[in-house]
């Protein structure tokens, strides 16, 4: 399909996700020429109301992936908890409940790296707020695959650790404010 | 060259699994590539291989290398009672109808080191109906099979077991179920009582029987899609019309070829009623 062929988006985000993704999301103008694909730590035995909540704050189609959930652009796909959230290619998503990685399940490092052989230099990888260091891996494997790195600066996040990690691990990454994320990614669209 | 290298890998992964295939008769040629690569990383680090390529060739050569290799390519991860809306689900909407059989087949497909077995006998002796039914618990996996037998788990992980079972409704206490050893817990051996435990392949096997309940959770999301239409046509024959299939909570029929065959019956729970013939 072509819509496959220009590209794909993933954010990875964890403690302060919901405000940092109200930002970015909430924004995006409808026929949003990408897939979105977000991973957020999430508490593993309850029932997950992200995609529910973003589905009313965004113009864009939001959902909980299910396994072999189909990819198409215009579509934010949250990984559901409990689960590692992984692309089969660019057509299809795959869960997996393998091991946790650094605590997480779902990893954003699993998702990325599998994300990044999946589109290579056509994702865009965003590192937002977060407690931990889940998605430096992550990110330098996007970068590796020549895709595009981005990380929320980290003085502005609500929790600095994650996007300090993803700048140590990446150095290549750009460095951006939320609202400057938010105004790339609208540009991106046009 | 980050482009040319990927391709290399994932060339390589593929002449692994004809390797395993036609060495060893273990199909993992339409798994799900995006988790099985990962996984086969994983090993090649941990198993201190530079190339998967190394690999294949220490494996074609040597057997005792193929539990290793299998450890990796299938993931045991499992909890009794996972989930326990699922449990709950089974006890109060499907165990009424299944009470109205005088005799039961249930059949734990992909059951891993048996945590979900055991959480389906418990629930059934519970519930009044273990006399009437035969368990049969499958996997490709012979370690995994032989721990399912063995019915001993770690005593860390029984808070969680118990905590689950509560929530699934569970009448008793869990601990009238096993005894406890050194660091423990010993599951009784009269749970298995009307289990069969048998090595079977849902890509390489065929149906054995017909079953009134299929539980096949967190196996096929490690397939491609048209590996899971195989497997779950394995279920469809398998099950008459009123037979039911749960599946793990984020897998669904949806996407599926047989779609038309099933009707779901406990939705948030992925638990399908078998229609038509
Ligand atoms: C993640 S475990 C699921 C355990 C349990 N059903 C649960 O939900 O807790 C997946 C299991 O599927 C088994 N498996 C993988 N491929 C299989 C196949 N082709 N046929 C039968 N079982 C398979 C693996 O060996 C593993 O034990």
């Amino acid at each position: 399909m072509s819509d496959q062929a220009k590209g794909a988006v993933i954010i990875g985000a964890s403690a302060g996700a919901l405000e940092a993704l109200t930002v970015i999301l909430a924004s995006l103008p409808p026929r949003y020429p990408f897939p979105i694909f977000v991973i957020v730590h999430l508490p593993p035995k309850k029932r997950s109301v992200l995609a529910e909540i973003f589905g009313r704050k965004c113009q864009l189609r939001s959902i909980e992936a299910e396994d072999k959930e189909p990819v198409e652009a215009g579509v934010i796909y949250f990984a559901p908890p409990d689960y590692h959230l992984l692309l089969e290619g660019r057509g299809q998503i795959s869960l997996s409940n393998e091991e946790e990685v650094l605590f997480s399940r779902p990893s954003i490092d699993v998702a990325f790296e599998s994300a990044a052989d999946a589109w290579g230099d056509k994702l865009t990888a965003i590192v937002l707020t977060g407690a931990n260091n889940d998605g430096a891996h992550g990110l330098a494997a996007v970068v590796r695959a020549g895709g595009k790195a981005i990380v929320q600066e980290p003085s502005g996040a609500y929790a600095q650790a994650m996007p300090q990690a993803a700048i140590r691990a990446c150095p290549q990454a750009q460095i951006m404010t939320l609202s400057d994320i938010s105004s790339f990614l609208q540009n991106k669209s046009q | 060259m980050t482009e040319t290298f990927e391709k290399v890998e994932d060339i390589e992964i593929r002449l692994l699994l004809e390797a395993l295939y036609h060495r060893y008769h273990y199909d993992f040629r339409s798994y799900a590539m995006s988790s099985l690569r990962r996984r086969l990383r994983q090993a090649r680090e941990q198993l201190g291989f530079a190339t998967i390529s190394a690999m294949q060739e220490r494996v074609l050569h040597h057997p005792d290398m193929l539990a290793d290799m299998l450890r990796y390519l299938t993931v045991q991860v499992s909890e009794m009672f996972r989930d326990p809306t699922y449990f709950a689900a089974m006890r109060e909407k499907v165990i009424p109808h299944l009470r109205t059989y005088p005799s039961l087949k249930v059949w734990i497909a992909g059951c891993s080191s048996g945590e979900e077995l055991y959480s389906f006998v418990i629930l059934f002796r519970e519930e009044g109906l273990e006399e009437r039914t035969i368990f049969y618990a499958t996997d490709i996996n012979p370690n995994a099979l032989a721990h399912a037998e063995a019915g001993i788990y770690d005593i860390e992980r029984i808070k969680l077991f118990t905590e689950n079972h509560r929530e699934s409704g569970g009448k008793g206490s869990l601990s009238d179920y096993y005894s406890t050893g050194y660091r423990r817990c010993i599951f009784d051996k009269s749970l298995r009582r009307n289990v069969v435990f048998s090595d079977h392949s849902l890509v390489t096997d065929q149906v054995f029987g017909e079953m009134q309940l299929v539980s096949c959770r967190n196996v096929m999301i490690y397939f491609d899609r048209e590996l899971q239409d195989r497997a779950v046509g394995l279920f469809r024959d398998a099950l008459p019309r009123h037979g039911f299939l749960g599946l793990g909570s984020k897998e669904t029929l949806r996407f599926s070829a047989h779609a038309e065959n099933f009707r779901e019956f406990v939705r948030e729970e992925k638990i399908y009623q078998r229609i038509g013939s």
